[in-house]
C-alpha cells in the first residue's frame, strides 16, 4: 500500500480502447512532451474491447497533473486512474536466473521462502525464480540473489490497483 | 443498395454539408476522383498538396465550418503534414483524407507509400486508418464530429486504395459514440462564482483574450462582459477581431476603442505589455500562455491573481499557474460570467476603474503605436495602414509569417472575428497566399488579402494558379525588403548583425510572375504610389499580386527580446 504525497515516481492507471495503435499514442505523448516513462504495461481486461495500462512516471506536480490532463484528451482513453489520489495496492513480478551450485543452493532455497517466491525452472547450474511483491520487495531479493550470481532477469513492470473503498 | 466505398465518402461529404473539397488526384485515390463528378460538391485543384491544406484551413478559420482536403497515398501525404500541424496548433477543425496503398500492400515499402498515421500522430487531434470498407461511415462521422467539438482541430483519415474500392451497404450513422472523449463545455458554476468575487475585488483588470473566443463565437459576449465590469481587453494574435478595435459612432466617425488595449506579447503594444504586468487581475479567456505571449513566466503578470477560461483542461496550469481554472466553453463560461456579474453588479465600477483606465490612456499617450517616415522610402507599416484605410477594414486579412504578419496584427485594425487567418502557433511562412484563396472560395464577394513578404510568398507561391483558373480574386500585398526581415532583425538586435543567409535580393521579378501566372502584377517604389497601387488593385475582379518595396531595415517594435519581462520592451 502506497499514498504519494509529492514522491518521486508516481503510478498512473489507464483504461484504453483496445484499438491498433494506441500504444504508439501513449507512447508518443510520452516522448513528444518529454514526459519521463519509467515502465509500462498493457494486458486486457474482463469487458471486452478494454484494456488496461499501468504507467510509471516521475515529475513534479505540475508535470504531473500535464501527463494526467494529456492522457485524458487522447481520443482512446476511457479512463486515467491518478493514484496520486488514492490508496493502492502495485505488484510486479520478476523472473530471476541465479547460478545455483552445491555451495548456495540451499541458501537460494531459503532466500526463496522467506519472500515467497518459487522455484519455476531447475537445472544442474541455475534455478530459475519467480517473485511477486512491491518495489521495494523486488529489490530486496534482487539485492541478495545479486550476491550468489544473478545471470539474467525479466520484470513484468508494475501494476496497479486502488484499494476498495471501507465502507 | 451496395456502394463503393468511394461513393460511400462523398455520401458522408454530402450528410456532413461539405461544398467544397481541396485536392490533389494520385493513384492511391483514383477510385474517389473517378466518382467525384457524379456529386455536387466544388473541388479545387491546387498545386501542392501543401496548399490544399492551407486552403482548406483558410476555409475552415473564414467560415467555423470543417475544412476538407483530399490527397494521395506517400508523398500526397506527406505534403499535407505542415498543413496539418499549422491547423493543429491552432485548433483549426480539418478533415483530411489521405489514399493509401491496398491493405495488402501496407507495411511492404510499397510504391508511395508511407505510415501517415504514424507520422501525423502527434499533430492530429485524432487519426484513422480504414481497414474494411463497413467502417468508413463511421470513422467519417467521428472524424468530423471530432475536427468540430471541443477544441477543435484536425483529423486525419487514411484510406486504403482496395478499402475504397470495395462495396458495402451505405448506412450514415445517427450519432457518434466515443466513449473516450467527452468534453467539457459546460463551465461549473461554482468556479464562475468564485471568478466573480476576485473580479469585484480588483481594481486592475484585464482581459487576455485568444483564438478560443473567435471559435466559439463569443465576441459579442466577450465585447459585454468586458464593458459590464470595465474591464480593458488585450488579445493574442489568434484572438485578434474577438474585440472591436475601433468605434464607430452613427456618423461613420471612427476613434480608437478605449477599452482596446491592442494585442501583447512579443510584439504588442506598450500598454498591453503594462497593463498585463501592472494588473491585480487577469481574466484569461481561450489562450494559452505562449511563450511569444508571456516572455519570461516570472514576470508575466506578477502581481495578478489569474482566471483562465479554456474548453482544454491541458491548456490551464501549463505554463503559468493559476488561481481559478474554468473548464468550458468560453461562450458558455462568458454567458455565465455576464449573468452573474449582472445579478450582482459592481458599485461605483466607474468610479472603481477610473484610475486603472486613466492610467492605460497614458500609457498609450506616451508610447503608442508608431514608426518613422523616411523621405522617398516606403514603410512596410504604412502599407499597411493604407490597406486598412483603403477598404474601410472590410476585408479578410491573411498573412505569411515573421515581420508582415506582426505589421498586420498591429496596423491593421481587427473589429469581426474570422477576419484575420494567420498561422500563430507554428508560425507557417507560405500558409497567407492558399488561405486566402480558401476564404476566397468561402466569400468570393468579400475583399480577401495576404499581407505577405517577399521571403514567404515565394513558398507557395505555385497556388497563384490556382487562384487564377478558378477566377478567385485574391490580393497579395508583397512588402518586399529583400531580407528575411524577422530573422534579419534578430541578427541585427541579439546576432552582432551577422546577416548569415538572410538576404533575399536574388528575387523574381513580382510583376511579371504575376503576368506569367495569369494574374495582374502591381508595383510601389515610392510612398505616394503606395495608395494608387492599392485602389487599382482593389478596383480589378483578378488575383492581383502588389510588391511593395519598402525600406529594407525597418524592424518590428515594440520589441520583447526572448525570455525578457514583457515590460522590457524595445522601443522604436
Amino acid at each position: 500500500m502506497e499514498k504519494y504525497s509529492n514522491g518521486q515516481k508516481h503510478t498512473i492507471g489507464v483504461l484504453v480502447e483496445n484499438r491498433p495503435g494506441v500504444l504508439s499514442r501513449v507512447a508518443g505523448l510520452f516522448s513528444g512532451r518529454g514526459f519521463n516513462i519509467e515502465c509500462l504495461t498493457v494486458a486486457e481486461t474482463t469487458e471486452p474491447g478494454l484494456s488496461r495500462m499501468t504507467l510509471v512516471t516521475s515529475g513534479d506536480e505540475q508535470v504531473l497533473e500535464q501527463i494526467v490532463k494529456q492522457l485524458n484528451k487522447l481520443i482512446n482513453i476511457i479512463k486515467v486512474i491518478d493514484f496520486r489520489e488514492t490508496e493502492f495496492v502495485n505488484r510486479e513480478m520478476a523472473l530471476i536466473k541465479v547460478r545455483a551450485d552445491q555451495q548456495t543452493r540451499a541458501e537460494i532455497l531459503r532466500i526463496v521462502d522467506i519472500f515467497r517466491a518459487k522455484v519455476v525452472d531447475v537445472s544442474p547450474h541455475f534455478y530459475t525464480i519467480e517473485v511477486t511483491g512491491d518495489d521495494g520487495k523486488i529489490a530486496a531479493i534482487l539485492e541478495l540473489l545479486g550476491q550468489l550470481g544473478i545471470t539474467e532477469v525479466a520484470r513484468t513492470g508494475k501494476v496497479a490497483m486502488a484499494r476498495a473503498k471501507k465502507h | 443498395m451496395k456502394l463503393k466505398g468511394a461513393q460511400i465518402f462523398f455520401e458522408c461529404l454530402k450528410k456532413e454539408g461539405v461544398d467544397v473539397v481541396f485536392g490533389f488526384p494520385g493513384g492511391a485515390v483514383i477510385d474517389i476522383y473517378h466518382e467525384l463528378p457524379k456529386y455536387d460538391i466544388r473541388h479545387i485543384l491546387v498545386r501542392h498538396e501543401q496548399g490544399a491544406a492551407h486552403m482548406a484551413d483558410g476555409y475552415a478559420r473564414a467560415t467555423g465550418k470543417v475544412g476538407v482536403c483530399l490527397v494521395t497515398s506517400g508523398p500526397g501525404a506527406t505534403n499535407t503534414v505542415t498543413g496539418i500541424a499549422t491547423a493543429y496548433m491552432d485548433s483549426v477543425p480539418m478533415v483530411i483524407f489521405t489514399g493509401q496503398v491496398p491493405t495488402a500492400l501496407i507495411g511492404n515499402d510499397a510504391f508511395q507509400e508511407v505510415d501517415i498515421v504514424g507520422i501525423s500522430r502527434p499533430c492530429t487531434k485524432h487519426n484513422y486508418l480504414v481497414k474494411d470498407v463497413n467502417d468508413l461511415a463511421t470513422v467519417i462521422k467521428e472524424a468530423f464530429f471530432l475536427a468540430r467539438t471541443g477544441r477543435p482541430g484536425p483529423v486525419l483519415v487514411d484510406l486504403p486504395k482496395d478499402v475504397v474500392a470495395a462495396q458495402t451497404e451505405f448506412r450514415y450513422p445517427k450519432k457518434v459514440e466515443l466513449k473516450g472523449y467527452r468534453p467539457t463545455l459546460d463551465a461549473h458554476v461554482g468556479q464562475i462564482k468564485r471568478a466573480h468575487q476576485l473580479i469585484k475585488k480588483s481594481k486592475r483588470p484585464v482581459i487576455y483574450a485568444g483564438g478560443g473566443v473567435i471559435i466559439s463565437g463569443a465576441s459579442k459576449e466577450l465585447t459585454r462582459f468586458a464593458e459590464l465590469i470595465q474591464a480593458p481587453v488585450t488579445t493574442t494574435l489568434m484572438g485578434l477581431g474577438s474585440f472591436p478595435a475601433v468605434l464607430e459612432d452613427p456618423t461613420g466617425k471612427k476613434e480608437p476603442n478605449p477599452g482596446w488595449l491592442g494585442m501583447l506579447g512579443m510584439h504588442g503594444t506598450f500598454r498591453a505589455n503594462m497593463a498585463i504586468s501592472n494588473a491585480d487581475l487577469l481574466i484569461a479567456v481561450g489562450a494559452r500562455f505562449d511563450d511569444r505571449v508571456t516572455g519570461k513566466i516570472s514576470g508575466f503578470a506578477p502581481k495578478a491573481k489569474i482566471i483562465h477560461v479554456d474548453v482544454d483542461p491541458t491548456s490551464i496550469s501549463k505554463n503559468v499557474m493559476v488561481d481559478i481554472p474554468i473548464v468550458g466553453d468560453c461562450k458558455n463560461a462568458l454567458q455565465k460570467l455576464i449573468q452573474v456579474c449582472e445579478k450582482e453588479p459592481l458599485e461605483d465600477v466607474d468610479q472603481y476603474r477610473s484610475s486603472w483606465f486613466e492610467q492605460i490612456r497614458e500609457w498609450r499617450e506616451t508610447y503608442p503605436l508608431a514608426y518613422n517616415h523616411e523621405g522617398d522610402i516606403i514603410k512596410p507599416q504604412y502599407v499597411v495602414e493604407k490597406l486598412y484605410e483603403l477598404c474601410n477594414g472590410n476585408a479578410i486579412i491573411t498573412t505569411e509569417v515573421g515581420q508582415n504578419q506582426m505589421w498586420a496584427a498591429q496596423y491593421f485594425h481587427f473589429n469581426e472575428p474570422r477576419t484575420l487567418l494567420t498561422s500563430g502557433g507554428l508560425g507557417t511562412m507560405g500558409y497567407g497566399l492558399p488561405a486566402a484563396i480558401g476564404a476566397q472560395v468561402a466569400f468570393p464577394d468579400r475583399l480577401v488579402i495576404d499581407i505577405a513578404g517577399d521571403g514567404s510568398i515565394q513558398m507557395n507561391i505555385q497556388e497563384l494558379i490556382t487562384a487564377v483558373c478558378n477566377c478567385l480574386p485574391v490580393k497579395v500585398a508583397i512588402l518586399n525588403n529583400k531580407y528575411l526581415g524577422m530573422v534579419r532583425q534578430w541578427q541585427e538586435l541579439f546576432y552582432e548583425k551577422n546577416y548569415c543567409a538572410t538576404c533575399l535580393d536574388a528575387a523574381p521579378d513580382f510583376v511579371k510572375l504575376a503576368e506569367a501566372y495569369g494574374a495582374v502584377g502591381l508595383r510601389a517604389t515610392k510612398p505616394e504610389e503606395v495608395e494608387p497601387v492599392i485602389q487599382e488593385a482593389f478596383s480589378i475582379k483578378k488575383p492581383v499580386l502588389m510588391e511593395f518595396l519598402v525600406a529594407e531595415e525597418e524592424g518590428v517594435y515594440p520589441m520583447v527580446p526572448a525570455g525578457k519581462n514583457i515590460s522590457e520592451m524595445l522601443l522604436v
